[in-house]
């Protein structure tokens, strides 16, 4: 039951339509400063691409996504018409205009700042007041969810929340609360500086603000993801979610412990004291636990889909799923790159082990890998898996969208691990040149090829998949029926209070923020003298 | 179901989600704040509040360190507000200002003696340049002089009127030469910023002067004092790291780049 799916429909497309800019910009970037590219002569052109291109992916694409795919699990999930719409269409238009007003300083090279924003750099004030619209945008999500839930329960008292929506609540709940930093940083400090009312900033209170947001907004991008697993794949493969109250512990534990731990991007900065940096690491360790849960959880549930299949034995029944199933493969290549990423996450967050990766192309590796690789690849699943529905039409061509997950998964395998590598060698990041023909780097010369080549291959399976979904807006027309959710082996009767609502991991939460950066942050703000001069883009 | 059912003891989940999660944060705590501080034999703590606090990143300053600098150092800050939008007026005081200047800088703005040509340059270099003379932190037998007596006022309204005048083509343009590596890619295996990202060429940096038909004598000078560390007037020894990391072609052939180009291309990039 998809009543508003025109609203569902505009937040997908607008979403793959940005990403197909950011993915041809990417794609370009890689090629311009490795072995095979001219080199422009002009670093700025690099980092306007590269501001625009993080911005796009970092908040507007997968904002976009959670919005749309929240959108539809409130109305299939809960099966009630959406209440808000006018509210949802305000939000969606205010990210269409911040996104817009942000883009063109971008564009005009006044505000090459990156999306990190890394003060005392400043850019153009439109930049961060478009960030702000966007972010706003999504706060009306936030809340739609919210009431929509609420209106629900008032209908169900008492009843097991499905858990599409619990765990999209729970995801728009850490949104909310993991923008608050970035925020901070703009409204209080950056904003004022851009527009002209201050002239110094406190880079490095800056930079604290925007490690509450940096982290915990990965878990945000990877709820969608997360969330496919638990309620599309069993179901798309014929199989059932093995443990229920596993996926309802696995949401809350990210509400916990995705926030309190954002400082693990601030090892080096002087500003932090040690103490903190431990406790940051020492949490990010246990973010690693409701991960290795889905993990177990998910190859339960898809062991239970193979041996209905009539699989057998101990590892013989892997042979049994239904490989042919895009959503098997999007599955399997997900969990693929989330180990080799989440194995190089452990070493980011250790201490010691980080200084030898800190700033160099290991990092960009790393989250182009997590990120582009694990969680978009099931964000083109629930494309694929939803589009029958919004568009009232079958998407017909299930081989290409085999080949496109497939150059997907190639092509980031063969893009991210070279760039692990040629960090461990030591190249920085955020460089627009090397000089390759230094006989220091030239052994370089040829990990960065191939990484080059693996953006192209990246940019043909983006442009494949605009081309899947456009002409499946095309095909015959279909009845897809209602959209389901996947079922567990036993399906929730009573859910216990706490793991049926949000409020005890929402306190939880917010308390842990305080402690964990309640005194960096005041010490910060209170000091004196801690503030530098801005440096504006473009400036003279 | 209710708050008060939830928050509450009686609730297990509420005593087993909060417990644990105090019981982490405590015993990382403890690690992060008094065990691993002690861990380091290398650093000496008073009593376990003297541990805590360096942990928690107290601000704190070591007596012993003596931070007074051996040479006066440029102490300009720029921000935006530094030099406001010039008015006529202080145009009109800094051009009677400049009258005693033009022996050296021509009475337009542009040397015949090897002297930098100030017609057009930005503002803010001038401002910069004549507070590190009057200071001491940036030092000439013929420029200190004129500089030591100049008033907060005076330096404004020279650089405003400095930055007034038209780029107009210097004395010594020869033949336009090709860019070399060095303006355009610099020497990254050298930690060589390409000169062009800062001064022109590629992009400019606050704070940094365009260089296009100065004097190539004067250029090279220039490189040459930062390089000895004779001048040492740059913020964070920017331009003595570069200058000590060139090797003497470089130098030549940024200074030879450099004077070759007409200063109308300096509009490019403004």
């Amino acid at each position: 039951m998809l009543a508003n799916r025109k609203l569902i429909l505009a937040h997908f497309w607008l979403a793959f339509a940005v990403f197909g800019v950011a993915l041809t910009l990417g794609a370009w970037q890689m090629f311009i400063r490795s072995p095979i590219g001219t080199w422009l002569s002009n670093p700025e052109l690099y980092y306007r691409s590269l501001t625009a291109h993080g911005t796009v992916m970092g908040y507007v694409f997968p904002t976009l996504v959670a919005m749309g795919f929240g959108y539809a699990i409130s109305e299939s999930a809960l099966e009630q018409r959406l209440v808000g719409v006018r509210w949802a269409w305000a939000g969606f238009w205010l990210i269409v205009a911040g996104s817009v007003m942000a883009v063109i300083p971008v564009a005009l090279g006044r505000a090459s700042v990156l999306y990190t924003f890394y003060p005392p750099l400043i850019g153009s004030p439109f930049y961060y007041i478009g960030v702000v619209l966007v972010v706003v945008g999504s706060w009306i999500w936030v809340a739609l969810m919210s009431i929509n839930l609420r209106v629900w329960r008032k209908a169900h008292p008492g009843a097991p929340v499905p858990l599409a929506m619990f765990a999209n609540v729970a995801g728009s709940y850490l949104w909310a609360w993991t923008a608050v930093g970035a925020a901070l940083e703009l409204l209080l400090q950056i904003i004022p500086v851009a527009v002209g009312l201050k002239a110094t900033i406190d880079a490095g209170l800056a930079r604290v603000f925007f490690s509450w947001t940096l982290h915990a907004i990965v878990y945000f991008w990877l709820m969608p993801t997360y969330i496919a697993y638990y309620t599309i794949v069993p179901r798309a493969i014929g199989g059932r979610v093995y443990s229920d109250t596993m996926a309802r512990i696995s949401f809350i534990l990210f509400l916990v412990v995705a926030m309190p731990i954002g400082m693990h991007h601030t090892f080096a900065d002087p500003q932090v004291g040690a103490g903190f940096k431990f406790i940051h690491s020492a949490f990010t360790a246990l973010v690693a636990l409701p991960t290795l849960l889905t993990v177990f959880t998910i190859c339960a549930s898809v062991e239970i889909a193979a041996r209905l299949r009539g699989g057998r034995g101990m590892f013989g029944w892997i042979g049994a799923l239904p490989w042919d199933n895009p959503m098997m493969l999007a599955l399997a290549f997900s969990f693929v790159m989330l180990g080799f990423g989440g194995a190089g996450g452990l070493i980011n967050m250790s201490y010691q082990l980080d200084t030898s990766i800190h700033n160099t192309q290991w990092i960009t590796g790393h989250f182009h890998l997590i990120f582009g690789g694990a969680i978009v690849i099931m964000y083109f699943a629930i494309a694929y898996d939803l589009w029958p529905h919004l568009t009232g039409r079958e998407l017909i061509d299930v081989r290409m969208i085999r080949i496109q997950l497939w150059l997907w998964f190639a092509g980031m395998i063969v893009t991210t691990f070279p760039w692990h590598w040629v960090g461990i060698l030591g190249m920085p990041r955020r460089m627009a040149y090397f000089d390759f023909a230094d006989s220091a780097i030239a052994p370089q010369a040829l990990s960065v090829t191939f990484s080059a080549i693996g953006g192209f291959i990246l940019l043909i399976s983006g442009l494949l998949f605009l081309l899947i979904l456009a002409r499946g807006m095309r095909s015959p027309a279909t009845e897809a029926g209602p959209y389901r959710f996947s079922l567990a082996v036993h399906q929730p009767v009573t859910v216990p209070l706490a793991l049926n609502t949000h409020a005890l991991w929402v306190t939880l939460m917010i308390a842990l923020t305080v402690t964990n950066y309640g005194y960096p942050i005041l010490t910060l703000a209170l000091s004196q003298g801690t503030s530098v001069p801005a440096v504006y883009v473009g400036a003279q | 179901m209710s708050a008060r059912d939830l928050f509450t003891f009686r609730n297990r989940h509420f005593s087993l989600g909060v417990g644990l999660t105090a019981a982490i944060l405590v015993v990382t705590a403890i690690a992060g704040f008094i065990v691993l501080p002690f861990a380091q034999p290398w650093v000496q703590f008073a009593n376990v509040w003297d541990a805590i606090c360096s942990a928690a990143g107290v601000p704190q300053r070591a007596p012993s360190v003596d931070l007074t600098p051996d040479k006066r150092l440029s102490a300009v800050v720029l921000t935006s507000r530094t030099l406001p939008r010039p008015n006529q007026e202080a145009i009109g005081r800094g051009a009677t200002l400049a009258q005693r200047c033009a022996i050296c800088h021509g009475p337009t703005g542009i040397s015949r003696a090897d002297s930098p040509n100030l017609a057009g340059q930005y503002s803010a270099v001038i401002y910069k340049e004549l507070h590190d003379f009057r200071s001491g932190a940036r030092t000439n037998a013929v420029m200190t002089p004129f500089a030591v007596n100049l008033t907060d006022q005076e330096i404004a309204d020279l650089s405003n009127y400095y930055a007034y005048l038209p780029r107009l083509p210097a004395y010594h343009p020869t033949p336009q030469l090709p860019k070399p590596n060095i303006v355009i890619y610099g020497a990254p295996m050298r930690g060589i910023a390409p000169c062009g990202s800062c001064h022109g060429s590629l992009d400019n940096k606050t704070g940094s002067p365009w260089l296009e038909g100065q004097s190539e004598t004067y250029l090279k000078a220039q490189l040459q004092a930062f390089a000895t560390s004779e001048r040492r007037n740059d913020i964070s020894q920017q331009m003595r790291n570069i200058a000590r990391a060139m090797t003497p072609q470089e130098i030549d052939e940024a200074a030879a780049y450099y004077a070759s180009q007409p200063p109308d291309v300096v509009k490019a990039v403004d």
